[in-house]
């Protein structure tokens, strides 16, 4: 079910469908999951789940040594009525219940936090407007942790908004209750120097369904790393992401789906496009089905295009399998490039190349800008890739 | 009246790290309502002339002129070419990812005809031409070139031809890699735009067969980079007949 096209130079696909006894995705990496940062090594890069990172531009997140300064990062709230807000210590019950640290940095963020936001929507609420979240850099250093609770049959858009300048590590926890819905817009909207690295964890409910929107345009260095986990048969879980890589940007999405129930659906479609020398996009989509996880539905698919000479762009699927009983298993990767048979293609009928560019990167992510759902935030992406598309070429 | 003035055109193309000379002056006038057949063997520079003269990027100019109605066709960008009224069908269209057919034809009609076609008319007109070569409607919302058969691709770059309405239009081996329906089918496409008398058509083929089709006003010989005959229909048959070994013996080919 892999498949992989039109590879420039500079990329890489590859794709694995294993079937094993034991999952392999849990075991390459390099230390169980788990809150304490000192149960974690120092990585030095040769890891698998760091291996494309580049760890000197990481400012010291993954060795101890970046050290949280006062006012780094503003994080202000906006929600609807109904919905409660808090700000909590450390020794919160609520925090830490969607899953565990899987790496270093995660585990550093845990370790490190002081503040955490609660946002709470109670159960048969239905929201109107979404929540926003604003995380504002304001050049410090930042370790954060958020926690968006949705009670039972309770409905939620919820965007969070990252700006400005910051080295910023987080975990941000989603906990749906039965039969709830719950879209997330995280947008990294960074300037050009930030660091971001952040653990998404996702605890599906029975019947609920959760909608993941990643859309990554600034920073340094930003690496996420979204996972899902089902509490209950019914879940359904639909990752969507949107990368624009430039010139010189480490942009790095690694996801996670773990079907350890039942009749729970996943469906992964991330797209990026990447222009200029050393842009670097990666992309690894780990999805693992459990023995136990009979009648799992589940596909992902990540497509880059590459705009010009000298970007980079890893895409590794993986999909593991440990019993036969499913609806549906695939994944898919390709690495497609515009490149100047194209451009004087759409040249000679007449349309000047700015133009063309801009057909081609627009119809690329159309189908996903419009899967957002949230139109101030469809406009702005819309925007956003003009605005890249003029930079530089 | 339009014309297409291609004056002592030489070319140039790198390879292996060398330059080499594909066209050797080439000369010829194309004017509106015309049909010139441009007949000749593999690697004769029949397709460095079609690509030179819609200003592929690959292709150095080192002498030579090219106007079209008195304008340097040579200064002009690949998109001003079109947008001045020179049209390519490709030998081997490119697929495009991401932009769908009816997408592409729509900007495409609005950078040609300098104004957005207006949506009604121009689903109508775009709905009809497909249907007349006989392209399922579907066919509007598949990306361009994408998974496209060698016929489709073809039929796509003849529906372009009827939609952009060149002045000039140079169809490069469109015969290549079609069935006889599909031939037929692409050749009548071309005759409604020839018979609109608004276009004069350079018709690039290796073989005859396309000719039973779309009737020629003057057939050359093309060999070795330049135009070493040329005459009326009736040397097209003397090709059908004789093959282009007399033009590739003695050395006017390499």
């Amino acid at each position: 079910m892999a498949e992989a096209q039109n590879i420039p130079v500079g990329s890489t696909t590859a794709g694995q469908i294993a079937v094993a006894a034991e999952s392999t995705v849990a075991t390459r990496m390099s230390a169980p999951p788990s809150f304490d940062v000192a149960d974690f090594p120092v990585p030095h890069g040769r890891e698998e789940e760091w291996r494309f990172t580049p760890l000197e531009r990481l400012r010291g997140l993954h060795d101890g040594t970046a050290t949280a300064t006062g006012e780094g990062v503003k994080v202000d709230v906006q929600a609807p009525e109904g919905v409660t807000v808090e700000t909590v210590g450390r020794d919160d019950a609520r925090l830490g219940r969607a899953g565990a640290p899987v790496d270093r940095i995660a585990a550093q963020a845990y370790s490190a936090f002081e503040k955490a936001s609660v946002v709470t929507v109670p159960k048969e609420t239905v929201l109107a407007e979404p929540v926003r979240i604003a995380v504002h850099g304001q050049g410090g250093t930042a370790y954060g942790h958020q926690v968006i609770e949705l009670g039972a049959f309770a409905e939620a858009v919820v965007v969070i908004d990252h700006t400005g300048d910051a080295v910023l590590a987080a975990n941000v926890d989603y906990l749906l209750g039965d039969g709830a819905k719950l879209t997330v817009v995280s947008v990294q909207d960074w300037d050009d120097k930030s660091v971001h690295v952040a653990q998404h964890n996702a605890r599906i409910g029975r019947d609920a369904s959760f909608k993941s929107v990643v859309v990554t345009f600034g920073g340094d260095l930003v690496r996420l790393h979204p996972r899902v986990t089902y509490a209950g048969p019914g879940g359904e879980a639909e990752l969507i992401g949107l990368y624009f890589t430039d010139s010189g940007q480490h942009q790095e999405h690694r996801l996670f789906v773990d079907h350890n129930t039942p009749h729970c659906k996943s469906n992964v479609v991330y797209k990026g496009a990447l222009q200029g020398e050393d842009a670097h996009a990666v992309w690894i989509g780990d999805v693992l089905i459990e023995a136990k996880a009979e009648g799992t539905d589940t596909y992902e698919m990540n497509r880059n295009l590459v705009l010009t000479d000298g970007a980079r762009v890893d895409s590794v699927p993986n999909l593991e399998i440990e019993t036969g009983e499913i609806v549906g298993a695939g994944h898919a990767s390709a690495t497609g490039r515009f490149d100047d048979e194209q451009l004087f293609y759409l040249m000679a009928r007449g349309i000047p190349e700015q133009d063309a560019r801009r057909l081609v990167v627009r119809g690329f992510f159309a189908e996903l800008v419009q899967q957002i759902g949230v139109a101030d935030i469809e406009a702005r992406l819309i925007e956003k890739i003009e605005a890249e598309l003029e930079a530089t070429v | 009246m339009a014309t297409l003035e291609i004056r002592d055109l030489h070319v140039t193309v790198e390879a292996d790290n060398a330059t080499k000379e594909i066209l050797k002056g080439v000369d010829l006038t194309v004017k509106q309502g015309e049909t010139h057949a441009i007949m000749g063997p593999n690697g004769s520079g029949k397709s460095t002339l079609a690509y030179s003269l819609a200003g592929h990027p690959k292709y150095t100019i080192t002498s030579g002129t090219v106007l079209l109605d008195g304008e340097d066709v040579l200064e002009m960008s690949v998109d001003e070419r079109a947008r001045a009224g020179l049209f390519l069908a490709m030998q081997y269209p490119v697929e495009v990812p991401g932009v769908s057919v009816s997408n592409f034809l729509r900007t495409s009609a609005t950078a040609i005809r300098g104004e957005a076609p207006k949506l009604r008319t121009w689903v109508k007109e775009v709905k009809e031409t497909m249907e007349r070569l006989h392209m399922d409607p579907s066919f509007a919302e598949r990306n361009v070139n994408e998974g496209f058969s060698g016929g489709e691709k073809k039929r796509h770059e003849i529906l372009q031809l009827e939609l952009l309405k060149p002045k000039i239009a140079i169809l490069d081996e469109t015969d290549s890699g079609l069935d006889v329906d599909a031939l037929r089918i692409v050749s009548e496409g071309v005759n409604r735009v020839r018979e609109t008398g608004q276009v004069g058509t350079l018709l690039i083929t290796h073989y005859t067969r396309i000719l039973r089709y779309i009737k020629p006003d003057h057939v050359h010989v093309f060999a070795g980079g330049r135009i070493v005959e040329s005459g009326g229909p009736e040397l097209a048959d003397k090709l059908e007949n004789e093959g282009y070994e007399a033009y590739t013996k003695g050395g006017a080919s390499e």
